[in-house]
């Protein structure tokens, strides 16, 4: 078995589960990005595969090899830790060189590999400075740089870039990317911020209460998520609950709706995102996927505009381009569309 | 941004305290300042005067030699007890709220303890007939009890016990502070528990270690009845010859002279530990 695989893994503490009895395989080379709001699991699950923590349960492999009850210091992962954890007592050289002088390596083999870090971070002349007097974006680069310095079979990161603001934050997504791609190794990112997850994961692997609900790349997770949860947190989305009424209809409130994938029976709620919704003037025509509404507002937002509606007593959110925009105002009835092919049939969280 | 006061009145709070000062510090000090310079009269007390001999007695052989040990003395137990206290107060701010709580109320509770108490409870331990020899004579240690005090060993012993939990409660803020991931990092950069405390735990709180080395320091230096207790002649301190010479030989210039040196060092190395301390905060 090739990659990072969980198995059956289970972390409590005390009467707390942080993370529920999680199977999962990471293959070697991929950016993966643990997503779910605060105190899902996701920083637990990551400290246990960087060995912080012993799993109450369950076997870490890497590569078939149980890595579960190897302590820390001999796992060579590289990690960047929330707050980096640069050592304040040492200059930025001396930090990046810290895990090759642990390991004996020469004062010349420690020069050139600092040098060669700090390229790589884009940092060049910078290895006589004292960590205090970096920039945030700065101390960022140094902790990746010393991260990689042992060339590590996994990179971890928690949560790196929430100390940055927003500008730079979106340039370092980009360049950890770009680095993650160049370099090829198999990395993996906490983050509450899905945009960022969006940005650079090759996979996401969605949380939240100490459970995986999904995992699947970012654009899937998106189009096609799993359960309400993933849909909710992913994105803005419509939820509508409706009941089964043939092979490919649903009942809701004011109509029928068409969508694949449905199953035989019962009670099921549909994930519908904003933009794929079709408004028109209400020219009377009934058919199904598609119901009659009240505009209730209209958000401008200049890039795109947000329509709020009511839609048999539902609240319903579309968005459209300015180019797209429908010719209705606040108070007109429109009719509304949803695409077979936008309507998710969710699944039970 | 520190609000400076205005009026006469700001100043009200701290008046109290500043006359309590003023009349139990500055002022006995002053005295002790002015004695120090007057002149011993042979047969009877002091009178005023202005002379440099108490402080020319400094040079004599004899006193260098007391101020020589009881400097070593209190450097010594200085560094005992910070180099017990740091892992000891490391592995403290590393374990549960309660049990923290349960260690500083046991430590607090030695600290409340006198130095008389601390000496004749060490001479008793440390004796032949009563001591922890006859416990290790029992466990077939050793093969028959002997006495540990008066000695150097026992002198040192008693001071660093004296001073331990002072220390640990010196360096207690400085370490429950140190960020953990500090070690986490140095944990996943490959340095194993003993290593990273050395080379990450230990040169990160250099400055709290230099300045609680200088406090312990101080304090160890006043010490007089613990090396009376458990130590021979030789082992006596300055302040022990200040407490002789003031009360046993009736030659207050010269122990006041003595003492305001004692009180000059001890001010300058607290000053140095503070400056120290202020280095760190800016980091």
């Amino acid at each position: 078995m090739s990659g990072l695989v969980f198995d059956s893994i289970e972390k409590k503490f005390g009467d707390f589960t942080a993370v529920h009895e999680t199977s999962l395989t990471i293959p070697n080379g991929k950016f993966v990005c643990l997503l779910g709001p605060s105190g899902c699991g996701k920083t637990t699950l990551l400290r246990m595969i960087a060995g912080l923590e012993d799993p109450t349960h369950g076997r870490i492999l890497l590569e078939g090899n149980d890595v579960t009850r190897i302590p820390t210091h001999q796992r060579d992962f590289g990690m960047v830790f929330q707050n980096l954890a640069l050592f304040p007592h040492l200059t930025v050289g001396e930090n990046i060189a810290y895990p090759l002088r642990i390991r004996g390596g020469s004062k010349a083999d420690c020069f050139k590999a600092v040098k060669r870090l700090l390229e790589l971070v884009q940092l060049p002349d910078m290895a006589d400075r004292p960590v205090a007097k970096l920039s945030g974006g700065q101390r960022q680069r140094v902790a990746i740089a010393r991260a990689l310095a042992l060339e590590p079979k996994l990179f971890l990161l928690d949560e790196p870039l929430s100390a940055l603001d927003a500008k730079l934050r979106e340039s370092m997504q980009i360049e950890l990317k770009q680095l993650q791609q160049k370099l090829g190794i198999t990395t993996i990112v906490v983050t509450h911020d899905q945009r960022e997850a969006m940005t650079m994961a090759d996979l996401v692997v969605v949380m939240s209460q100490g459970k995986v609900h999904q995992v699947a790349p970012p654009v899937e997770i998106y189009r096609k998520p799993k359960d309400a949860f993933v849909a909710d947190f992913i994105g803005m989305t419509n939820l509508i609950t409706g009941r089964v009424n043939g092979a490919d209809q649903i009942a809701v409130a004011g109509g029928v709706l068409l969508a694949d994938d449905v199953p035989a029976s019962g009670d099921v709620t549909i994930s519908v995102r904003p933009e794929n919704i079709r408004l028109a003037k209400d020219d009377g025509a009934n058919s199904a996927g598609i119901l009659t509404g009240t505009v209730s507002y209209i958000r401008d937002l200049g890039a795109s505009i947000e329509f709020y509606l009511d839609v048999s007593g539902q609240q319903i959110t579309a968005i459209t381009t300015p180019s797209d925009r429908p010719d209705v105002t606040a108070g007109d009835r429109v009719s509304v569309s949803f695409p077979r092919e936008a309507c998710v049939v969710l699944g039970d969280a | 941004m520190k609000l400076k006061p205005q009026k006469f009145a700001d100043y009200a709070t701290i008046a109290f305290p500043a006359g309590m000062l003023t009349v139990f510090f500055v002022i006995p000090f002053g005295i002790m300042i002015a004695v120090s310079f007057f002149q011993r009269v042979q047969g009877a007390f002091y009178e005023p005067a202005f002379v440099f001999e108490n402080y020319a007695r400094f040079l004599t052989g004899f006193f260098g030699g007391i101020l020589g040990f009881s400097i070593g003395l209190a450097a010594l137990v200085a560094v005992v007890s910070v180099v017990l206290a740091f892992p000891f107060t490391y592995i403290l701010t590393r374990m549960s709220r309660q049990a923290q709580v349960v260690w500083l109320v046991f430590l607090l509770s030695v600290l409340s303890l006198s130095e008389v108490l601390i000496g004749f409870g060490w001479s008793t331990l440390l004796s032949r007939t009563a001591g922890i020899t006859n416990l290790l004579v029992s466990l077939g240690i050793m093969d028959k009890p002997m006495s540990l005090s008066p000695g150097f060993g026992a002198v040192m012993t008693g001071m660093v016990y004296q001073t331990f939990p002072y220390t640990v409660l010196v360096l207690y803020p400085a370490l429950s502070r140190l960020d953990p991931s500090l070690v986490e990092a140095a944990r996943t950069l490959g340095s194993g528990p003993v290593r990273s405390f050395a080379n990450v735990v230990v040169p990160a709180l250099r400055n709290s270690i230099v300045s609680t080395l200088i406090m312990v320091f101080v304090f160890a230096l006043g010490c007089y009845l613990l090396p009376q207790l458990l130590g021979k002649p030789s082992h006596w301190t300055l302040s022990v010859l200040i407490t002789d010479q003031a009360i046993y030989q009736s030659n207050m210039p010269f122990a006041a002279a003595m003492a305001v040196f004692l009180v000059l060092v001890s001010l300058s190395l607290v000053a140095i530990s503070l400056l120290y301390g202020k280095k760190e905060h800016a980091a």
